[in-house]
């Protein structure tokens, strides 16, 4: 893939990210203005939903890149990508941090107290957040030369935790009965299958190369 | 800059015009709409039922509605809806109940009374004079909304049904048709919706058998054609489409109770005191309130505590929530 073709892409995974953010500002913007429905009857769960949603699913699809990339070689350049994703799935998550601060809690310490002291969906979340945290920090290229590609590597594979409590989050946050969360359940299990499944492939394979079996 | 919002439009702007403007011709109306609807179910329907446009319904006023409130647009009552049998999304009841027939619709009274009856839905509209009673209408997922209701006091009524004395508990069931409500298995409640009341709180002035809400019959999605209003708790304790009033001795089973009994207490009265163990109960979301405006306070038995905390004097209410 060509550097033409990569910047390219970029920009449209840009404008791919930034589209839901940008029509999330212009509902706002509307029901500001001159229409207050234009964010649903209830537009602090609008939006609270659409951040979260947003989050998990950029989170999700930045951890698909590297079971790709080993599925199909070809694909490898997608790694350029991740980095960017993962930055966004940040920012979408600090979005929806914000919005609990600001539209449930009302910014009253004791209350976000009290939640996390006593709810455990809001733990969680706080707890996926945080665990972003980290990750966001260390996403230059400056550090993952100070930390070294390996350590780096295994920092980052708290990614998968982060979706992990973000999901958990989800379920634990929606009342009984509503089933909403299960699409997103499924995509991230498959992803945390393919992980050791893409293993255990590469080690059948490098066992067969060392008998001297030619690989299909 | 103009800063517009429907909020900013008080109740009397809100409010069908007709319906303040000359109450008696509408009343006169309404009586019209009774005898042509009633003549249409004697002239022959084939008896698989129907579904009525929305009628006016003359109200007049009460002492009893709750006055300087906003009320909350009329789009957002009909299309943000809690209503299981018909989806367990907001937006569901108002796409699917049109499957609801309310014609003919009958409500069964059995249990501790002198003598089982049967009241006709057109009996029902006409046993007392319709009053508007706008409301606070609090979920228990922590969301709110201001309701111009229309009907009577429940009490009214259960004075007709001649319950024995035996009678402590009043249990409410819900239709539940499958030819005419989804009944979706993924909400996992075990049909028909069940709600019950105490026999003291059933009687208070304040719960109303409702048929209407700005003015007009009860759309479908919003528990047509009969449905109790209890505006001092959650309101899944205010059940929709009753089809069975049951005078019981003991507590009855109720649904969200028997579901998750941590979660929903029988009495389930408003109290910010007592949190949900998944969010706060201490404050609310207005619903069609602009985003920033949203927040508010949730208050004692939502506002109604001078005419209903005595009802539960000595009973400690984070025990019996």
């Amino acid at each position: 893939m060509n550097r033409r073709w990569i910047l390219a892409l970029k920009v449209c995974a840009h404008i791919a990210c930034l589209a839901p953010v940008g029509w999330l500002l212009w509902r706002l913007w509307l029901s500001v203005s001159s229409d207050p429905s234009a964010l649903g009857p209830d537009p602090t769960h609008t939006v609270t939903f659409f951040t979260g949603r947003g989050t998990l699913r950029l989170l999700v699809i930045s951890l698909a890149i590297t079971p790709v990339r080993r599925l199909i070689p070809k694909l490898n350049w997608l790694i350029r990508f991740r980095r960017m994703l993962g930055l966004y799935a940040f920012f979408c998550g600090c979005l929806h941090l914000m919005t609990y601060l600001w539209l449930y809690a009302g910014f009253s310490w004791s209350a976000i107290v009290d939640d996390i002291s006593q709810r455990r969906f809001i733990v969680a979340g706080v707890a996926a957040w945080l665990t972003l945290l980290p990750l966001a920090l260390t996403s230059t290229t400056w550090s993952i030369r100070k930390l070294g590609g390996k350590t780096w590597n295994r920092l980052h594979r708290l990614a998968y935790l982060a979706a992990i409590s973000g999901v958990v989050h989800y379920w634990w946050g929606v009342k009984t009965g509503v089933k909403t969360p299960l699409a997103i359940t499924v995509v991230l299990g498959m992803l945390l299958a393919a992980r050791p499944l893409l293993n255990w492939r590469a080690a059948q394979r490098k066992a067969a190369e060392a008998r001297g079996i030619p690989v299909g | 800059m103009l800063i517009r919002t429907k909020s900013d439009i008080p109740s009397s702007e809100i409010t069908p015009k007709q319906v303040y403007v000359n109450r008696r011709t509408f009343m006169a109306a309404a009586v019209a709409g009774l005898a042509v609807a009633a003549g249409k179910r004697a002239f022959g329907d084939t008896g698989k039922g129907s579904t009525p446009p929305l009628e006016k319904l003359a109200t007049i006023a009460s002492p009893l509605s709750t006055p300087g409130l906003t009320l909350t647009p009329y789009e957002d009552i009909t299309h943000y809806n809690n209503f299981y049998e018909f989806g367990v999304n907001k937006d569901d009841p108002a796409r699917n109940a049109h499957t609801l027939k309310t014609r003919p619709w009958t409500v069964k009274v059995e249990g501790l009374v002198s003598k089982p009856k049967t009241f006709d839905i057109d009996t029902l509209l006409k046993l007392r004079p319709m009053e508007e009673r706008v409301y606070r209408f609090r979920c228990v997922e922590a969301w709110s909304m201001v309701i111009p209701w229309a009907g009577y006091s429940l009490s009214e009524f259960i004075r007709q049904c001649d319950p024995l004395s035996t009678a402590k508990y009043v249990q409410f069931l819900s239709d539940d048709n499958p030819k005419q409500e989804l009944l979706p298995w993924n909400a996992g409640i075990s049909w028909p919706y069940s709600e019950g009341l105490r026999m003291d709180e059933a009687m208070h002035p304040l719960t109303l058998l409702t048929f209407g809400l700005y003015g007009e019959t009860l759309p479908n999605q919003d528990g047509a054609p009969v449905r109790i209003v209890v505006p001092w708790k959650y309101g899944f304790k205010s059940p929709k489409s009753i089809v069975t009033v049951k005078f019981v001795r003991k507590q009855p089973m109720t649904t969200w109770n028997e579901m998750a009994p941590n979660e929903y207490g029988f009495y389930s009265n408003v109290n910010p005191n007592r949190d949900h163990p998944r969010w706060s109960q201490k404050r609310e979301r207005v619903i069609g309130a602009p985003i920033w405006r949203q927040l508010q306070p949730t208050l004692m038995f939502n506002g109604y505590g001078d005419q209903v905390a005595s009802l539960y004097a000595g009973m400690n209410l984070l025990k019996y929530y």
